[in-house]
């Protein structure tokens, strides 16, 4: 039963075709089965542009300003992609081109938070060996460690701030990680650097002592 | 906002500040307000990328930020504002419009203050005079007080205005604690303080600047004005505005754009005379007028011409001819309403805007599909309601013919149809169904189809663009080869050779190029004109009702 009603119903519209104006048994368009095309033909073409003085002056204009913004320090570009090794032609590729002169903006008219860390970085660097000198903050471990990695380190001052730069956590430099990265590596690790034996010298020992049994 | 004014403004942020900012300033767009780490953890970008983007967006105004919804001890909140953005795209306009009242001086004052954001009066001096010095013969430069002159008349007539103060943020606390606004209750990021607010908005602080512009030579690229904000002091003095931000003020040239409008408009349906008289009219009012006013304030015939330029020296009875046909024209450019001081007269700025944007939608509908769907529409523009059998008849055209545009319009939803029922049960037999066309909606609809023009025009150049970079890139490092030859003094012999390394069918190639970007831009132009228009409409008809 109430079945009937739909399956009947299906060739019928709910309205009066008549009154919107299309007659019983005319012919009406096929109807479309596919999206429109992508570039449909234009029975109207459209009115060429407006050309004069004005608009060639406004073009010139509009081109000039959008050349003027990519020079401009407000143009923001990504960060360069960490490259894997550092290569020779780098030097002599598109990494010459740095930001132009950072701008400095009103810091009184924006949130303090906006506020990068770049100065206290500054100041961290510049205050880490009178830090050292100035407070002793005794460390065991990190004498410990000093004294441990005295001989292969050439500078006792970059250790220094790196601890300094592990401090800021929201640190960005892409120098500073590496020499970071080097760092952690070294001196996070549980055993003691003298303790491990790269195998030159047991070579070199059994070099002399030829008759004894090699276990 | 809609989904074509946030791509808009993505692609407009994109080209002017890079791809950075745009990803953060469309995130906050489609996201409303929302607080530093949000947007940090939201866009999975880093921190120092972020801030240096929202910096950015709040140099040029485009981005707020205030106390958010939960108070003023809790982090600030950034909010985007779409409108800004937009106005991007008139840039040029507002240029070439002060170039057109204040000369070289006011274009470049224009120019660089909108490349900035925000500058104080004395670094814009110094800077315009600069670039103007640069352009000028060897041994002449430019002074500062004609740079000087030319922003006073720029703030006289109200096209700058001082940036609005931004709310104490406390005594410096240490930046390790969070920004905790102690200071008077700073404004709630939904109200933020308009220009207008301060009193000092358009006076001019008293500055000692006296010189002359420098001419930057090739050598000294220390000197480079362009990048830094503070003025290069040249004896480290103060100069004694640092506090004080100048911008552009947009509603202003917007005024001056809708006046200019009314008068072309007027200028081409009648003739020259009659849109000098309301020319006439709109400058008398332009102080006394709100910038919301439905009309201007009535001014008596005796007023309008004495008030009338010298050029136009007609006699008092062909003006008060002109007053009355103006008054008579279907368009309703000009009204009277009363009769002392030999009759007083307003400019109804409203219904000006309104015919011109009704102008606008009848001339798509005529480029589009024909006049004789263009008669149909403005048939039911004026008629409101009419049945299918009425149109065909006032429209004097075939019925068949007639049911075919009345359906393509339907279906493009310029026209809808209303249904009327008779009885209470809708019986589609007795029921009135009318066609009809709603001006403010459709005028909605198609300033949504301009923004989606003009996301187009700009992806379709940045896509010619990129198709053809090789080719540019090549002819700009000839062109550079053959700049630093011709410094150095090269033969001509030398310059030939440089020359050919671009062969003949890469110059047909790159000259093709440049001419369907020029179109492209040249387009984009055009279609923002519309966008004014309609916008402007929209706006007034929604402070009318």
């Amino acid at each position: 039963m109430t079945g009937r009603g739909r399956g009947r119903g299906r060739g019928q519209l709910s309205f009066n075709m008549e009154v919107v104006g299309i007659g019983k048994g005319e012919n009406l368009p096929p109807s479309t089965l596919q999206p429109t095309p992508l570039f449909p033909p234009m029975e109207h073409k459209p009115v060429p542009l407006v050309v004069g003085e004005e608009a060639e002056y406004m073009l010139a204009l509009k081109q000039e300003f959008r050349a003027a913004m990519k020079t401009l320090p407000f143009y923001i570009k990504p960060a360069a992609p960490k490259k894997d090794v550092e290569r020779y032609s780098d030097k002599y590729q598109c990494g010459e081109t740095e930001n132009p002169s950072e701008w400095d903006p009103d810091w009184r008219r924006l949130p303090k938070e906006l506020r990068s860390r770049r100065k206290r970085l500054l100041k961290e660097k510049n205050t880490a060996p009178s830090k050292q000198i100035a407070q002793p903050k005794v460390n065991k471990e990190e004498i410990i460690r000093k004294l441990e990695t005295l001989e292969k380190k050439e500078d006792v001052h970059s250790s220094d701030e790196e601890e300094g730069e592990k401090k800021n956590p929201e640190e960005e430099e892409p120098e500073g990680e590496e020499e970071y990265d080097e760092e952690e590596f070294e001196e996070e690790t549980d055993y003691i650097m003298s303790y491990f034996d790269n195998g030159e010298e047991f070579a070199g020992d059994s070099d002399d002592n030829m008759d004894e049994a090699i276990y | 906002m809609t989904t074509q004014e946030v791509r808009l403004c993505g692609l407009l942020l994109q080209e002017h500040f890079g791809g950075v900012v745009e990803k953060v300033g469309t995130h906050l767009i489609r996201s409303g307000a929302l607080t530093l780490r949000a947007i940090v953890q939201e866009t999975n970008m880093s921190l120092d990328l972020v801030k240096k983007s929202l910096c950015v967006l709040v140099q040029h105004g485009m981005c707020v930020f205030g106390a958010g919804r939960r108070g003023p001890g809790w982090p600030v909140e950034y909010c985007v504002c779409v409108e800004r953005v937009l106005y991007m795209l008139r840039y040029p306009r507002y240029i070439y419009t002060a170039k057109s009242l204040y000369g070289d001086t006011g274009e470049l004052i224009v120019e660089e203050i909108l490349q900035r954001g925000q500058m104080t009066m004395s670094c814009a001096v110094k800077t315009v005079a600069d670039r103007l010095t640069q352009n000028m013969e060897d041994g002449c430069s430019m002074d500062y007080s004609e740079v000087v002159s030319a922003f006073s008349n720029l703030v006289e007539t109200h096209f700058l205005q001082r940036c609005p103060l931004v709310a104490e943020q406390g005594s410096a606390p240490p930046p390790t604690t969070s920004t905790l606004e102690t200071a008077p209750p700073p404004p709630a990021i939904t109200c933020p303080p308009t220009p207008e607010s301060n009193p000092d908005c358009y006076r001019l602080p008293q500055i000692n600047l006296r010189g002359r512009g420098k001419r930057r030579r090739s050598s000294e690229d220390g000197e480079d004005q362009r990048g830094g904000k503070k003025p290069k002091l040249d004896n480290g003095q103060p100069v004694g505005d640092e506090d004080i931000y100048w911008q552009v003020n947009f509603a202003r040239f917007h005024l001056h754009f809708r006046d200019q409008g009314i008068i072309s408009a007027v200028a081409c349906k009648l003739d020259q005379t009659s849109s000098e008289i309301v020319r006439t009219m709109l400058r008398m009012s332009e102080v006394t007028t709100q910038p919301s006013a439905a009309h201007t304030q009535p001014l008596s015939a005796n007023e309008i011409f004495r008030a009338l330029p010298p050029s136009y020296s007609i006699g008092r009875p062909i003006l008060d001819q002109y007053l009355t046909l103006l008054v008579d024209d279907p368009m309703e450019f000009v009204g009277k309403s009363g009769d002392s001081g030999g009759g007083m007269y307003v400019v109804n700025l409203h219904r000006a805007l309104a015919n011109l944007a009704r102008a606008t939608l009848e001339s798509v509908v005529q480029e589009r599909f024909g006049s004789r769907s263009a008669r149909i529409f403005r048939l039911l523009l004026r008629k409101r309601h009419l049945e299918q059998k009425q149109v065909e008849d006032f429209a004097m055209i075939p019925a068949k013919e007639a049911k075919d545009m009345l359906y393509t319009l339907l279906s493009e939803n310029l026209v809808q149809l209303q249904e009327i029922p008779k009885t209470p049960d809708h019986a589609p037999s007795r029921t009135f169904y009318l066609y009809t066309v709603t001006q403010l909606p459709t005028a909605r609809m198609l300033l949504q189809r301009c923004y989606k023009t003009v996301s187009n025009l700009i992806e379709r150049r940045l896509f010619e663009t990129k198709e053809n970079k090789r080719h540019l890139e090549k002819s700009q490092r000839i062109e550079a080869i053959l700049a630093s030859l011709q410094t150095t003094g090269a033969e001509p012999t030398q310059l030939q050779e440089v020359e050919e390394m671009i062969t003949a069918p890469e110059r047909q190639q790159l000259e093709a190029l440049r001419n369907h970007i020029n179109k492209l831009d040249s387009s984009e132009n055009q279609v923002d004109e519309s966008i004014f228009l309609l916008e402007s409409y929209i706006k007034s008809a929604g402070t009318t009702r």
